[in-house]
């Protein structure tokens, strides 16, 4: 999940009669699954909220390009530069339109950023890992991209246009590259060499239960979820798109020929799933407090680029108010 | 200069690789972009056109692999050649450095790059012709891109015009071997295959746009001993291909 534990102010749910008339109609709208559009009137908890989400989607986007330009100048054929190239743009596309809908609510887009870099707002635990080896080029697309799909599948019947309709694309262009990351680690461990099995085994290792800790920890006593899922921004409980994910991925680690690093992982008759062992959310909650190798760096560089770049940015605008002028004074 | 190549087989296998190269180390510096651009939008645009270096690099290293017929596939003449056996132009292996380098790189190979494939679509090699349609069309893009960047830069602000007068500058010594050509170049423009001299037309272009950017004209570029299309490279393209070629020089047997 590209937003975790997003706030959305709640302590706990309004019904209906002690709604507004304006809350009240929203929520009738809502509950027959009509869209909401940037003009229709909104609850400011649902506008704050789905600021929040959407600009943490965003900003994970945009981080989660990092860990991949890590491998970028080392990738090892034309055929792999040329998808992770693609790969990377696309992210940069979806960061670019998540930005775009989140501006829909009269956020700014400057403004976000500079929280980001100031640290008041979080991006996706999943970024702050490093990159060590090219298989995690093939964990990450199958593991990460493939979680973030499960998580936005149900987005694209959020109750809000602009966020709905933009995750149709981006859920599009992300199982393309599920499918490129799952083809890079089926190919070391098809066509590789033994040191090139064990790289592929170690990417696993590392970010297998990152993986599962992106859905966040179980929200099942949240009120934070239950008025997300009233709002229908939320469809289905973190456990529940957990399990899904799971169900789904153990098949496929089945068919490479390889492990997950979980002793309690196995498939159970009786429930029709896998079970799994216990995830140590201490280190989920440490991550977002920053103590990861990357965190922090992931966000210097961010800033720095932004930072460094103030002179092109301020140049341009300079060149256009120039130009207007010029057109001015020619009429 | 480079001997004349007896024959042309061979001859257009070496042309190729030095499209092939100049593409591909261009691309690397672009890749070098990745996550530190100046805005979102330019991430978007960077990585563009660095694919379509990269893609135009594919077509002809497959091309060169094919006439060279020597075990050696696309791949291999990417990242198995050493600094001394890479012919790219000098001017593309330079450090990406901040924005107005990166701008005036572009520029300048964009508008040679854009002269030599408008030539080459007149190619009579049919393969060459048809490679060189597909990569003008991106080519004009880049041309009008980089352009524009120049306009920006050069009548933006007093700190953009200054780091772009530094960066031309600098670059424009590399610029020599955008308008000579070679006895190599010389023998496959006669043949009717390659581009040959575009010096004209790219000192045109360029004094055109330096104009307008209000930047200086500088004198041209002199020949030095220096020559990237005969692998006589800068210090800048061993570290390059360091870490370009990792991976197929650190695993020579992997499949990836």
């Amino acid at each position: 999940m590209y937003a975790q534990q997003v706030d959305t102010g709640a302590k706990r749910l309004k019904n209906l009669e002690e709604m507004s008339p304006e809350e009240r109609h929203f929520q009738e709208k809502v509950d027959a699954e009509v869209r909401i559009e940037p003009k229709n009137w909104m609850p400011e908890g649902y506008r704050k909220t789905l600021i929040r989400q959407i600009s943490q989607h965003a900003h994970s986007e945009i981080v989660g390009m990092l860990p991949e330009g890590n491998w970028l100048t080392r990738a090892p054929t034309l055929k792999r530069k040329l998808q992770l190239m693609a790969k990377i743009q696309d992210e940069a596309g979806h960061g670019l339109y998540l930005y775009s809908a989140m501006e829909t609510l009269g956020a700014d887009r400057d403004e976000e950023i500079e929280k980001l870099h100031r640290g008041e707002v979080k991006f996706s635990s999943i970024f702050t890992y490093p990159t060590l080896t090219w298989a995690d080029m093939g964990a990450i697309g199958w593991l990460v991209d493939g979680a973030a799909i499960v998580n936005q599948v149900p987005l694209q019947r959020c109750s809000y246009g602009p966020y709905a309709r933009a995750m149709i694309r981006v859920c599009k262009e992300e199982s393309f590259h599920q499918r490129q990351g799952y083809e890079i680690l089926l190919t070391m461990m098809r066509e590789g060499t033994d040191e090139q099995k064990a790289m592929v085994q170690d990417a696993i290792n590392r970010f297998w239960w990152p993986s599962l800790m992106m859905f966040g920890p179980s929200d099942a006593n949240s009120p934070n979820s239950a008025q997300s899922m009233a709002w229908k921004i939320k469809r289905h409980g973190n456990d529940e798109l957990r399990q899904r994910f799971l169900d789904q991925t153990v098949p496929q680690l089945e068919f490479l020929g390889c492990t997950a690093p979980d002793p309690d992982l196995k498939w159970n008759e009786e429930t029709g799933h896998y079970d799994f062992g216990e995830i140590q959310w201490q280190e989920f909650f440490d991550v977002l407090k920053g103590h990861s190798p990357c965190g922090v760096e992931r966000i210097q560089q961010r800033k720095s680029a932004i930072d460094e770049g103030q002179w092109v940015r301020d140049a341009a605008v300079a060149y256009a108010r120039k130009q207007k002028q010029k057109a001015k004074s020619a009429a | 200069m480079t001997k004349a190549f007896s024959d042309t087989r061979n001859a257009l296998a070496e042309y190729l690789l030095r499209l092939a190269d100049t593409d591909m180390v261009l691309a690397q510096r672009l890749c070098e972009w990745c996550g530190n651009a100046p805005a979102l939008e330019e991430e978007v645009a960077m990585m563009n056109v660095g694919l379509d270096l990269l893609g135009q690099a594919r077509n002809w290293y497959d091309y060169a692999a094919e006439l060279l017929d020597d075990g050696r596939d696309a791949d291999h003449l990417a990242f198995r050649r050493n600094e001394r056996e890479y012919r790219n132009l000098l001017i593309a292996e330079q450090p990406r450095g901040d924005y107005a380098v990166t701008t005036a790189k572009q520029f300048l190979f964009d508008i040679w790059h854009h002269q030599v494939l408008s030539r080459l679509t007149e190619s009579s090699d049919e393969r060459i012709a048809a490679v060189a349609a597909k990569a003008l069309k991106e080519a004009t893009y880049h041309r009008r891109r980089s352009t524009e960047w120049m306009l920006r830069l050069g009548q933006g602000t007093e700190e953009s015009y200054r780091r772009l007068t530094d960066a031309v500058q600098n670059l424009w010594r590399f610029t020599y071997e955008l308008t000579d050509t070679d006895a190599l170049e010389d023998q496959l423009a006669e043949a009717g295959i390659g581009a040959g001299n575009v010096g004209d037309a790219w000192r045109t272009e360029v004094a055109r746009v330096f104009s307008e950017a209000g930047l200086e004209q500088p004198e041209p570029a002199r020949h030095f001993y220096m020559d990237g299309k005969n692998g006589k490279h800068t210090e800048h393209l061993g570290f390059l291909l360091a870490e370009m070629q990792y991976l197929q020089r650190a695993y020579p047997d992997a499949t990836w």
